[in-house]
């Protein structure tokens, strides 16, 4: 079969991962070699549907043993099936690389026969890119669940960053549509590399030379959508994830219409849940970034989120007796809470504020975006100038600033009262 | 009585000007570089660069106020703020009177259009960082961009760190000068005219490999053209390879 071909297929059956980033990770190119990694990562282009294209990501193979019902690649799927040989796919990673399309290589696979026998060509692959031809760029590996521990430590020692898909939120899930994984396989290789990553930290930390084991940390990925589980199981999941297994980044990706099985949302009329996926990567921002925990994002009775605003402002909403906060003396994490106050704006704030008291113009001259965050602060003690305010004006005006977002896809009549806490 | 200084054009240049203003205890009420399309009614003052006192100037950016008040000079400079020197100029002066503090003053006129120019420099450069298309010409590769900022000095030590075995050019058509870079040596230099060689068949190839793979990594059912463009605005698919046909 051509190249072409083989890549078209391969890069088709891959671009349901979510994950395409390459960041974690500082590392210059070796001498008379090729290849670096930024810690900031790279966007090296975006494709038709917005997303970042910073790895080429393809499957080693997509002839898969399985027959997981969400999956493209299920076993019981007709469509054309091949594989990359070892050397096609590094030529090809290098060949992109030296013109500057790509930022390394994101390597996944179905499972071809065994997972042992997959991770073996995985390691082939990556083997040859790196010792061959010298590449130093990132790389970005699936763990197969169920491999040999000792073939996922040694695609470790190659790749800058593993990862293992969880696939989908719930261990009934699972059951139901991916009858073939079990939730310990999944959670097992992830544990297997989190201490392999800390224990690699901890020898390069006496060691210069001990071998360094997937530097950028671990990732995951969940499908939404495909099965009943509402945000707060989500997040409460996500939080579980970053706290007992330190991963870099949870993915959720927006179930796509795959499969006609019973089991999954029909596939006539379907609208894949995109705003409720927007909604969920703002909560995991919120827990990363910004010093939220999901018990206080949603609760028993309010299990999802408000579609109409993001999650931070419906927290604030519903926590008025906080605001408004005082911009020239709160402290960090109280200016972190206010919605559209990120990171960097809070940073400017202290850093401003050090030399002169601060204006909603001085604020407007540090590019703080007031039209969220007008609502919830005062400068030395004085709201916004002409701003009125009544309590369900606000939800009102914070809605209409999602309007653009809103309106995307299924153009439909809001409500403004379903829904709101 | 208002001067306006005619300088070279050169960052060293501009250093001399900040000296000579000291120097003559006189504030310039405009700039000109040769090039410039504006015509200053101000009488012009000559400023012959001088390695020596623009050096002395840029050490005590760095002594005087501090090495972040530095680098945001050496970085304005190279940005495309309208009348970018009287901005600078500005900057520094009140730097020499605030010290180290000044820095932290972003919401002084005289910082805040500093630090916002140099903002919009550091996204232009960490994008092209990801958008510059390398073409292979016979072993070598080449490329071209159209930014809006001055962005080869600051892309140098990417491409460089990351293609050292590589010899690459890599022109800027905006400002007409290219980085060119084979193993242990790299320069920045003025180049009138650039044309890329016609693709060899290799280069097709992978040329062909790369738009098809970024039309299929696209989900359809996510086509969503308004958030591509707002991460990757139009202006820099012109040097694109997967917008463009051979």
């Amino acid at each position: 079969m051509e190249l072409i071909k083989k890549l078209t297929i391969l890069s088709d059956a891959a671009k349901y991962d979510a994950a395409c980033t390459s960041s974690g990770l500082d590392r210059a190119a070796p001498p008379g070699a090729i290849g670096s990694a930024v810690a900031a990562g790279c966007c090296h282009t975006f494709s038709a549907d917005g997303r970042c294209v910073t790895l080429l990501k393809v499957l080693m193979t997509n002839a898969c043993s399985y027959d997981c019902r969400y999956c493209v690649n299920r076993r019981s799927n007709d469509v054309p099936r091949t594989a990359f040989t070892p050397r096609e796919l590094a030529e090809l990673t290098i060949g992109f690389y030296r013109r500057n399309y790509i930022e390394g290589l994101f390597l996944s696979s179905a499972v071809a026969g065994s997972p042992d026998r997959t991770t073996e060509l995985m390691i082939e692959a990556l083997r040859l890119l790196r010792e061959e031809y010298g590449f130093g760029g990132y790389i970005h590996a699936k763990a197969i669940p169920g491999a040999d521990p000792l073939l996922t430590w040694r695609l470790g020692l190659l790749a800058d960053r593993l990862s293992v898909n969880i696939e989908l939120p719930s261990e009934e899930g699972l059951k139901t549509l991916a009858p073939d994984k079990k939730k310990a396989d999944i959670l097992a290789p992830m544990a297997l590399i989190r201490d392999g990553v800390q224990n690699s930290r901890h020898e390069l930390a006496k060691y210069r030379h001990a071998p360094r084991f997937a530097p950028a940390g671990q990732s995951t990925q969940m499908i939404i959508g495909a099965t009943a589980d509402s945000d707060r199981q989500i997040m409460l999941l996500t939080q579980g994830l970053y706290r007992r297994y330190h991963l870099k980044r949870v993915f959720y990706s927006a179930y796509m219409p795959v499969s006609d099985s019973k089991l999954l949302p029909a596939r006539q009329g379907y609208q894949p849940p995109l705003l409720r996926e927007h909604r969920l990567y703002q909560a995991d921002w919120l827990l990363r970034f910004y010093r939220f925990e999901a018990e206080e994002l949603l609760d028993e009775a309010h299990p999802n989120f408000n579609p109409l605003v993001d999650p931070k402002c419906s927290w604030a909403l519903s926590h008025m007796g906080r605001f408004p906060i005082e911009v020239n003396t709160a402290d960090y994490e109280t200016l972190l809470r206010v919605p559209g106050i990120g990171v960097t704006s809070a940073r400017r704030i202290l850093t401003a504020r050090r030399c002169a008291p601060l204006t909603f113009e001085g604020l407007k001259k540090l590019r703080v975006v007031l039209k969220r965050a007008q609502y919830f602060i005062t400068c030395s003690g004085k709201m916004m100038e002409g701003l009125r305010l009544s309590p369900d004006g606000v939800l009102r005006n914070l809605v209409q600033l999602e309007r653009p977002l809103l309106l995307q896809g299924a153009p439909r009549q809001l409500s403004l009262f379903d829904g709101v806490g | 009585m208002q001067v306006s200084y005619a300088y070279d054009g050169s960052f060293a240049g501009f250093l001399t000007c900040v000296y000579e203003s000291y120097a003559r205890k006189e504030v310039p009420a405009a700039f000109s570089a040769p090039g410039d399309t504006q015509l200053s009614l101000y009488p012009e003052r000559e400023i012959i660069t001088s390695e020596d006192r623009g050096g002395r100037v840029f050490a005590s950016l760095g002594n005087k106020i501090s090495g972040d008040a530095r680098r945001l000079v050496v970085y304005g400079f190279l940005t495309c703020l309208p009348d970018r020197e009287l901005h600078l100029y500005a900057f520094i002066r009140l730097g020499y009177e605030a010290g180290p503090a000044v820095t932290r003053r972003l919401t002084d006129d005289r910082v805040a259009v500093l630090t916002n120019a140099v903002r919009h420099l550091m996204r232009e450069v960490q994008l092209l960082k990801g958008f510059v298309r390398f073409s292979d010409c016979g072993g070598r590769l080449a490329g071209e961009i159209e930014p809006k900022n001055r962005v080869l000095p600051l892309l140098r030590g990417h491409f460089c760190g990351r293609f050292p075995a590589e010899t690459f050019v890599l022109y800027d058509r905006t400002h007409r000068e290219a980085l060119f870079h084979r193993p242990g040596r790299t320069a920045i230099l003025p180049v009138d005219t650039f044309h890329m060689d016609a693709p060899g068949s290799t280069e097709r190839f992978y040329r062909d490999l790369w738009r098809r793979f970024y039309d299929t990594i696209a989900i359809e059912g996510r086509y969503n053209p308004k958030l591509r463009m707002t991460h990757m605005p139009k202006r820099y698919w012109g040097t694109m390879t997967e917008f463009q046909e051979d």
